[in-house]
């Protein structure tokens, strides 16, 4: 079980929930149960949602695992110049 | 992938060396080759049309006078650019954006274009095209944009990320929110409230090489694309999709890029050029004009902010809440997204908001501008820590010490950081002798903090081994300051041998796989990263050869200082290899020796700065001069620190253009009135002083090196810097940018009527 | 539209082309004659990476016509090194890395050899001022300043 926070305009479409108990291991099945709970998250998912894990912000890497006691943080992917 | 990207502390050789670049002598003799600098047998010159109308619905278009035209090969509209994007909608947009399909939707908008044997039957050619427009009302500036009554730019946009779905259309196309805490129970236990709002006017990055590329499209579905990009495999994808070509089959060479700083991330022209050469059946050249490269590749937001900051007494932020709008131009972004989750990084904050708007205008389609939305952002939070200090009577940099984020500290954009910088920039500033350089009359002193992302990416790197010993690095990600150098230095240091021993070339996408483009700082963050992985790989392969020679176990032979060392006492009479020994054997050892690299470089550090200036004004005409400039940033760890301080001063050098002079001027007409060098003014060389550097090195844990990126950061502090150093200068806060000298004057009547 | 013929020297090499009379010295030396090293950044004068010397005088090369270099002798960046022998100001910008992207840069070397020829001791302030019509987006213009201060120094010694 992992905690993972949701960012101010992601918590709109999860239930206007910030924190979110998700059993996930790894990027792919947290991303899988997100949607399956959420439907209207699926399409922030396709344009891209990058992944922060104590801090550190990772892409959507489905393989990249889920520590159990680390701070899980949903963003938007960004642009840059 | 068994790659361990984590920073190992490890002593350099190259890393951190000032060689000279690889691609110099052709950039000073002249022979590089940038965009406009190829040519084709048979090639005929393509020329766009433009929209003269800020906004008008295309009623029709009558081509055929310039099809009779002799030399004219093709004229082509939206039409011969079918839509093939499939419910894509930001693909949409860049396929509407390079042809206009139903509207024009800014001064600019390409709406037909032509290639022929010479640009001047080009030229001629676009004079006979017939464009039959409706007009309508226009709106190009953010506020007025943002407001119910404004003209509608898309009926079909819908504000997003409200709790409600909105039964109106609207040119707000997204609302975000960040933040943590309750800013009502912080703003509750402050004894000091600032609240300011901002303006910022839009500015264009201002590269000197125009969008320029040679399109080449075959019968047999085979393309080749010469262009200046910073993403050529982007370049690839984009074009490939809108132009119904197979990816693979389409060859995109990456030119030197004569500058970009995030103009040259998406595709403009491109496509207009595969789809003139494939209608003519011959190769074409395209190359914007500055005036196109003003009015119609992408400038960055226009922005209004308001602000509001509360502190206690003994200097201690309790809530920061910022309301953001940026214009996108008439196609959705995530532009003030990104300035409500930078806006208050600098600091550690129990209670903040953050809110963004985006906002359609009839202006270009928004791009890219280093560090994007950023420096906006924080020129209206810096602006207003600096009130706050003078309110508290605290000393403005004792006052961001005191607040300043830390590790450990929650972001305002969510996370917790790892080790950052903006301690260490603040703490260097302070103590910098800058900060204590007497003033003369009319002459302020402002300072300001930055903070950027920093992304990582999809990278591919070849590094190849000469049979005499020499090595070929191919990377992917474009050039754009002299990551050759760095990339060259890396491979150096992994392999143990001497920089001159390499070449570094940018490969073309049909040579190397995909690679993200070279923004967000990525050039040498992710491509050193995968360079190290290649030659790692290398490496295994060297050992296992020297290990062939010797007739020894593989597990026996360590690589060390460019050489292969048998390990063990029994191999004392065996000298070690050197690459070169290695390689001269390599064709009787199993052949061509290569270390290979295909990774997603995660973990990307972020990047905080400081800056210091000073400035006089003339209080009679409201002129200004940068007396003194510092830059204090992080780099994780300086590669080549000669082109990190390239960087450092490159970036603030834009950002002071930003702050005094450049700007987008539209006329009520909804026409770009200067857009041209003349005109739209950057910094030249007697507007500026020397930019002096400090750069820190704060390890990035996520690479083996300590590498952040330094590409961005260093446009974020100026705007805010300059602004506190003018409002120092003539006792008035300077809240629009840029301080140009009417709205200096107009500042100073306005405080002498009170 | 009949071609005008101009007989001009160009480093220091006769040279013959057939031009339009409303072509440009820029467009003539880029399209017909193959010497792409000057760069067309804005076709107004306002940016100077088309900067060539004719006759020992500094010029946008986009402000001139292609008919004008008739009997004239035109410097361009493709003859600043003496064969392999980098000229010092092109030596100093490479180790001072006075350019990033370089697109601009020949068009500053150019222009400061111009400066240097008329004022071989500048003061930062001449050189700031003597450079300021060319433009530079990437460097800030500190590194261009050292490049052509460190250059002077050495052609003075030489």
């Amino acid at each position: 079980m992992v905690e993972v926070t949701l960012w101010g305009s992601l918590s709109t479409v999860a239930g206007g929930k910030a924190k979110h108990d998700i059993e996930a291991k790894d990027i792919r099945e947290l991303f899988r149960k997100l949607a399956e709970q959420y439907p209207g998250i699926e399409p922030w998912i396709d344009r891209g949602i990058a992944v922060a894990i104590d801090g550190t912000i990772y892409r959507d890497t489905w393989s990249k695992e889920l520590p159990e006691d680390a701070e899980i943080f949903l963003l938007p992917r960004l642009a840059g110049g | 992938m068994n790659f361990d990207p984590r920073f190992t502390g490890r002593k350099f050789s190259s890393v951190g060396t000032r060689p000279l670049r690889p691609d110099g002598i052709d950039k000073v003799t002249g022979r590089a080759r940038y965009g406009a600098d190829f040519n084709m047998a048979g090639q005929l010159v393509g020329r766009i049309l433009r929209s003269p109308h800020a906004h008008a619905v295309i009623k029709s278009i009558d081509t055929s006078k310039a099809e009779k035209l002799a030399g004219v090969k093709a004229v082509i509209t939206a039409k011969d650019l079918p839509d093939l994007t499939d419910g894509d909608a930001a693909m949409y947009d860049i396929l509407d954006n390079s042809m206009a399909r139903k509207k024009a939707l800014y001064d600019g908008h390409a709406v037909a274009a032509v290639a022929a044997i010479d640009a001047r039957i080009a030229r001629q050619a676009l004079k006979l095209i017939e464009v039959d427009y409706e007009v309508l009302p226009h709106v190009t500036d953010v506020d007025e944009a943002a407001h119910h009554h404004a003209p509608l730019i898309n009926d079909q946009v819908f504000t997003e990320g409200l709790e409600e779905k909105p039964a109106k259309p609207s040119n707000i196309t997204k609302r975000t929110q960040f933040g943590h805490g309750d800013v009502h129970k912080g703003f509750a236990e402050a004894d000091f409230v600032i609240e300011r709002s901002f303006k910022t006017e839009q500015t264009h990055q201002g590269y000197i090489e125009p969008h320029a590329c040679v399109a080449s499209v075959n019968p047999d579905g085979t393309a080749d694309l010469w262009v200046c990009t910073q993403g050529h495999f982007v370049y690839r994808q984009h074009c490939a999709q809108l132009l119904g070509l197979e990816a693979s089959k389409l060859r995109v060479t990456s030119s030197e890029i004569g500058g970009g700083f995030g103009g040259k991330t998406h595709v403009w022209a491109e496509p207009v050029a595969l789809a003139l050469s494939r209608k003519a059946g011959r190769p074409v050249k395209l190359v914007m004009t500055r005036d196109e490269v003003f009015r119609a590749s992408g400038p960055t937001s226009a922005t209004s902010i308001d602000v509001r900051i509360g502190a206690k007494k003994d200097g201690t932020i309790t809530a920061a809440e910022a309301t953001l709008r940026y214009s996108c131009g008439p196609y959705a972004g995530s532009w003030a997204e990104i300035g409500a989750m930078t806006a208050f990084a600098c600091y550690k904050l129990e209670n903040v908001k953050t809110v963004g708007f985006e906002v359609l205008v009839n202006r270009p389609k928004t791009a890219a501008y280093r560090a994007p939305s950023a420096p906006m952002a924080a020129f209206a939070v810096e602006s207003s820590i600096d009130e706050l200090a003078r309110e508290i009577g605290m000393d403005a940099v004792d006052f961001r010490i005191k607040n300043a984020a830390q590790e450990g500290t929650r972001a305002s954009y969510g996370p917790v950081y790892g080790p950052i910088g903006i301690g260490p920039t603040l703490e260097a500033v302070k103590k910098h002798p800058h900060m204590k350089a007497p003033l003369k009359a009319n002459q302020g002193r402002g300072m300001a903090c930055g903070f950027w992302f920093n992304f990582g990416g999809q990278t591919c790197v070849d590094l190849n081994i000469g049979m005499d010993g020499s090595v070929s690095l191919a990377v992917g990600t474009v050039d754009v300051g002299g990551s050759r150098a760095s990339l060259s230095l890396v491979a150096a240091e992994e392999l143990g041998i001497d920089y001159s021993q390499l070449k570094a070339i940018v490969a073309d996408t049909s040579s190397l796989g995909y690679n993200d483009m070279t923004d967000g700082s990525r050039g040498t963050f992710s491509s050193s990263m995968a360079t190290i992985s290649a030659a790692r790989n290398a490496i295994l392969i060297l050992r296992d050869r020297a290990a062939q020679m010797w007739d020894i176990p593989v597990e026996d032979v360590v690589w060390e200082k460019g050489h292969a060392i048998a390990k063990g006492e029994k191999y004392g009479n065996l000298s070690p290899l050197s690459l070169k020994d290695i390689a001269a054997k390599s064709g009787t050892t199993g052949g061509p020796i290569a270390g290979h690299s295909e990774l997603v470089a995660d973990g990307a550090g972020v990047s905080f700065a400081t800056h210091i200036c000073d400035i006089e004004v003339d209080p009679e005409t409201g002129a200004t001069r940068v007396i003194r400039y510092t830059v204090v940033q992080d780099a994780g760890k300086a590669v080549h620190p000669t082109y990190v301080e390239g960087q450092y001063q490159g970036g603030a050098a834009q950002g002071i253009g930003w702050a005094l002079n450049e700007e987008y001027i539209y006329g009520k007409d909804g026409r770009l009135q200067n857009a041209g060098f003349l005109d739209y003014r950057i910094p030249v060389c007697s507007d500026l002083p020397m930019i002096d550097t400090q750069i820190l090195e704060i390890p990035n844990p996520n690479h083996p090196y300590g590498v952040r990126g330094v590409g961005e950061t260093s446009i974020v502090p100026p705007l805010a810097a300059i602004a506190n150093a003018v409002s120092n200068a003539v006792g008035v806060r300077m809240t629009h940018i840029p301080m140009s000298p009417p709205r200096i004057l107009a500042a100073l009547d306005a405080e002498r009527e009170g | 539209m009949a071609g005008v013929a101009v007989s001009t020297t160009i480093n220091g090499d006769a040279v013959e082309y057939l031009c339009q009379p409303d072509e440009t010295l820029l467009e003539v030396l880029r399209d017909r004659l193959g010497l792409t090293g000057a760069k067309e950044g804005c076709g107004t004068g306002d940016c100077g990476a088309c900067s060539v010397i004719v006759d020992g005088r500094l010029v946008c090369s986009c402000l001139v016509l292609g008919a004008e270099a008739e009997g004239r002798k035109v410097e361009t960046i493709e003859g600043m090194a003496h064969g392999d022998q980098l000229h010092p100001l092109q030596q100093k910008f490479i180790e001072h890395a006075a350019l990033q992207c370089g697109i601009c840069t020949p068009g500053f070397l150019i222009a400061a050899k111009d400066l240097l020829a008329k004022n071989p001791s500048p003061t930062e302030e001449e050189i700031r001022f003597g450079l300021a019509g060319n433009l530079c987006r990437c460097t800030g213009y500190d590194k261009i300043v050292r490049a052509v201060q460190d250059a002077a120094n050495v052609m003075k010694g030489a």
